[in-house]
């Protein structure tokens, strides 16, 4: 049953990613020809003729693209122009930077939201509330390059607590991953806090109390896990969002991550890399959103599959 | 109060604001009652009378705001409750007074299992408990196969057996109190008759007492030792049971009692038997759903309804009665073109039902409308009465020109026994049975020949339950309407219905002329249901 339904999933995206590979491969030829970059000004036509040759720039656009689908179904990737060796190597590379910063920032946005939001849900109106409201909508909506920005003048450039890019020390990570908590943390809590004042109304919950159980037991207990469900469908989509839109952060930051180097590969037209970066996102978010649908059937028995 | 005052749990002079918007509400005026141990106390009243308030505060429910009780004392046992904090008060709850709730399903946590969900009852207070006490909590309450059902979820057990599952948290430390909030409401009458035995059953051996909150007469009488009639905050009247309700003094008291339809003889016989041409021909109506289950049990089919036939004369009022799940809805659904069957045909007329298409389906269904069980969720609540009764007028043109709507809809008010202002208003501004009759009048827009009522009375109190019930039978007479009448409730039916269909798991297991049927019912089901009708305990007992 599970794994019929993974199988179908799996089958679906599999078209999906290929419309989008599709649409990829045109829309970067369409930003113009590499051999105006990468070869000297003053190189001759035959030089730039030879290029051509080499990278199969020279044939026509439809024919490059089979060539391209051929080539995806030997899991050839095609080969950076820039760094002349594969491109979803390059891209594989980069992953692992994007992953770590995107995993940690949405692991403390959800941890952290989680218990602000049950908190002001207990006592809505409290001063705890106003607070928590005031602070997450701030976060939610403030841009994150202008915290980015704000955060480099202010603790790298003004205080010189912290470094103003790279990576390297823990002290690295600390303003990239704050910045990128920003935004979810401020939604999270108060798809929190929405879910949890509803879900202490509910009948069960009268239950609970009629049979005696502590406050606390019943907050974090019975209504917090019934409260999640919309809670893990809002954090899964700011973590797909995380993975593959870290580009701000890391381009400001100068993070050696996925979002960076598509910035980076599309500057230069090196065509591969765009294409094997956003393969592999497009893979990372069917695994992140096959992982919500799994956590949904752990959280609610009357879930199947 | 005597020195000699036995009770458990004593009530004086109750009183309890809410605080809305503008001035507060009085929920509850001046109430006072006990209750002694071993004792069955039964509340009655309808919705909104304060009887379900007044025991919330007993289990401190009732969020303090927006409720406030601006005076009275609650003592239980020697403390008084309404001076508890909230460690004192959960020491109680739970422990030595424990309250049960109208829908089971939910009251019970859905993602835990029931096991974990009773045995948290124990842990709440102090102790641990082993899986065994609760498999055995779970077989005192007649659970079958407790063994393996402790791990499952409540969503997989029947209503019955989740109210069961209620029970066997509200009795696993031996309460002195059980409050019972309207515990068999939501449950077929066969299974309401076990859950109240099962009640009776546990008071006799733990001798505690028992507190039942209903707007149920028969349950009322079935169940009461004493019983106290609420009615808008007040308690009107209060005595034994039989007194009350052998000899009523209160207005309101005699009024509730004469509004339980006792059927049979009388004013009923007053009624010609209808002897018009068939207007409505079922035969052989079958329909099958596939259940797809399970990692690797083969698919099943499911029959929800099963080869069933019945006539429907033209001015005829037939009743369907039976449990849910009895495939009484589906039927309605097909006959009313919502659902497709899976065989069989049902001539309207003449006409075969599932054969038509575009226009004359459009046609069909002016001419056959529904009246829906919720008045609250069967209306629009963003549009006014006025929107929603002349919808129907809207989707078949050719009833009215526009410029006579508003006089149409006023016509039809009138008809209902509303009044044309109510037009103007929006269905939140009115009560459960002024939006049944606002759902009536939506009905008849379209002049049908045939209205289809699914329990279309059963989320009514009686009271209001009755007036509607003569609605229906006025327009029967005035307009030569024909219904099919599906209810689970047998007294109505028996009130209201020609002839009488009973139905069991798809099946139709006998159908009669109503008296007839309910003079001597010849199916073992038939029977069963009809003595499930809850018998008043004093004449059970003496």
């Amino acid at each position: 049953m599970m794994f019929g339904y993974i199988g179908r999933r799996a089958y679906h995206s599999t078209i999906s990613v290929i419309g989008l590979l599709t649409l990829v491969f045109f829309l970067t030829r369409l930003t113009g020809d590499p051999s105006a970059l990468y070869l000297p000004l003053d190189s001759s036509i035959e030089a730039r003729e030879a290029f051509a040759r080499l990278n199969g720039l020279d044939q026509p656009i439809h024919m490059q693209f089979l060539h391209y689908l051929q080539n995806l179904l030997s899991l050839d990737f095609g080969q950076s122009l820039r760094q002349n060796r594969s491109a979803i190597e390059v891209a594989l590379e980069a992953f692992p930077a994007t992953l770590k910063l995107a995993a940690i920032a949405i692991i403390l946005s959800v941890i952290l939201a989680v218990i602000v939001g049950a908190l002001a849900a207990a006592r809505p109106g409290s001063l705890f509330d106003r607070v928590a409201g005031l602070v997450s909508l701030a976060g939610a909506s403030t841009p994150d390059f202008w915290i980015a920005i704000v955060g480099i003048l202010v603790f790298a450039v003004g205080l010189g607590m912290l470094p103003t890019s790279g990576t390297g020390t823990t002290l690295h990570w600390i303003m990239p991953i704050t910045v990128l908590m920003l935004r979810p943390f401020g939604l999270l809590v108060q798809v929190v806090r929405g879910t949890m004042i509803s879900a202490l109304s509910a009948p069960y919950i009268k239950t609970a109390h009629a049979k005696g159980m502590k406050r606390r037991r019943i907050i974090f207990g019975h209504a917090l896990r019934n409260s999640l469900l919309p809670v893990i469908t809002v954090a899964g989509d700011l973590t797909t969002g995380l993975i593959n839109g870290a580009v701000v952060v890391e381009t400001i930051f100068g993070w050696p991550g996925i979002g960076k180097l598509m910035i980076d590969s599309i500057i230069q037209r090196d065509f591969a890399v765009v294409q094997s970066t956003i393969l592999v996102t497009a893979i990372a978010i069917f695994i992140v959103n096959i992982a919500i649908d799994l956590l949904y059937v752990a959280l609610d028995p009357r879930i199947r599959y | 109060m005597t020195g000699t005052d036995t009770s458990i749990l004593r009530i004086d002079s109750l009183t309890v604001d809410f605080l809305s918007e503008g001035d507060p509400v009085r929920a509850v005026d001046d109430v006072s009652f006990h209750v002694c141990p071993g004792e069955t106390l039964v509340i009655l009243g309808e919705s909104g009378s304060g009887k379900s308030v007044s025991t919330g505060t007993v289990m401190g429910l009732i969020d303090c705001p927006p409720g406030d009780i601006v005076a009275g004392s609650l003592v239980f046992d020697g403390t008084d409750l309404s001076r508890l904090d909230e460690e004192g008060r959960r020491a109680l709850n739970g422990r030595r007074i424990a309250m049960i709730f109208q829908d089971p399903l939910a009251y019970l946590n859905p993602v835990y299992t029931v096991g974990r969900q009773i045995a948290e009852v124990f842990e709440s207070h102090g102790g641990s408990v082993a899986r065994d006490e609760v498999v055995q909590l779970m077989q005192r309450v007649g659970i079958p196969e407790p063994e393996k059902r402790i791990d499952h979820y409540p969503h997989q057990f029947s209503g019955g057996q989740r109210q069961r599952v209620m029970i066997a948290m509200a009795i696993a430390l031996k309460p002195d109190i059980l409050i019972a909030d309207e515990p068999t409401t939501a449950l077929d009458v066969s299974v309401q008759a076990q859950i109240l035995e099962l009640l009776c059953d546990l008071q006799r051996e733990t001798g505690m007492a028992l507190i039942m909150i209903t707007h149920d007469l028969e349950v009322a009488a079935a169940m009461a030792d004493r019983i106290i009639v609420m009615n808008g905050g007040k308690v009107v009247e209060s005595g034994k049971a039989e007194e009350v309700f052998t000899n009523p003094t209160h207005a309101y008291t005699r009024r509730l009692m004469a509004a339980v339809p006792h059927g049979g003889s009388g004013e009923r016989k007053s009624r010609p038997q209808p002897d018009g041409d068939v207007l409505l021909q079922v035969e052989s109506l079958s329909k099958h759903y596939m259940l797809t289950s399970g990692f690797f049990s083969p698919k099943r089919e499911f029959k929800a309804v099963d080869d069933v036939s019945f006539v429907l004369r033209r001015g005829e009022t037939l009743g369907i009665v039976g449990e849910s799940g009895s495939g009484k809805s589906s039927i309605a659904r097909m006959l009313l073109r919502l659902n497709d069957p899976t065989s069989g045909r049902a001539l309207f007329a003449g006409e075969d039902i599932f054969q038509l298409e575009g226009k004359a389906l459009n046609g069909f269904r002016r001419r056959v409308q529904m009246v829906f069980q919720d008045p609250f969720g069967s209306m629009n609540p963003r549009m006014n009465v006025r929107a929603i009764i002349s919808e129907p007028l809207l989707i078949h043109r050719d009833i009215l020109p526009r410029a006579r709507w508003n006089d149409r809809v006023a016509e039809l008010l009138e008809l209902v026994g509303l009044k044309a202002e109510h037009a103007d208003r929006h269905p939140h501004q009115f009560s459960g049975g002024q939006r049944q009759r606002i759902a009536i009048a939506r009905a008849l827009a379209s002049d049908p020949e045939l209205i289809v009522c699914d329990e279309a009375v059963s989320a009514l109190d009686v009271s209001i339950q009755m007036q509607v019930i003569e609605l229906l039978s006025e327009l029967r007479q005035r307009l030569g309407l024909s219904y099919l009448f599906i209810t689970h409730d047998l007294p109505i039916v028996r009130e209201f219905a020609d002839r009488v269909l009973v139905m069991q798991n798809g099946r139709v297991v006998e159908q009669n002329e109503t008296e007839a049927l309910f003079a001597s019912p010849r199916h073992p089901y038939t029977k069963t249901l009809l003595s499930a009708v809850p018998k008043a305990k004093w004449m059970a007992t003496g």
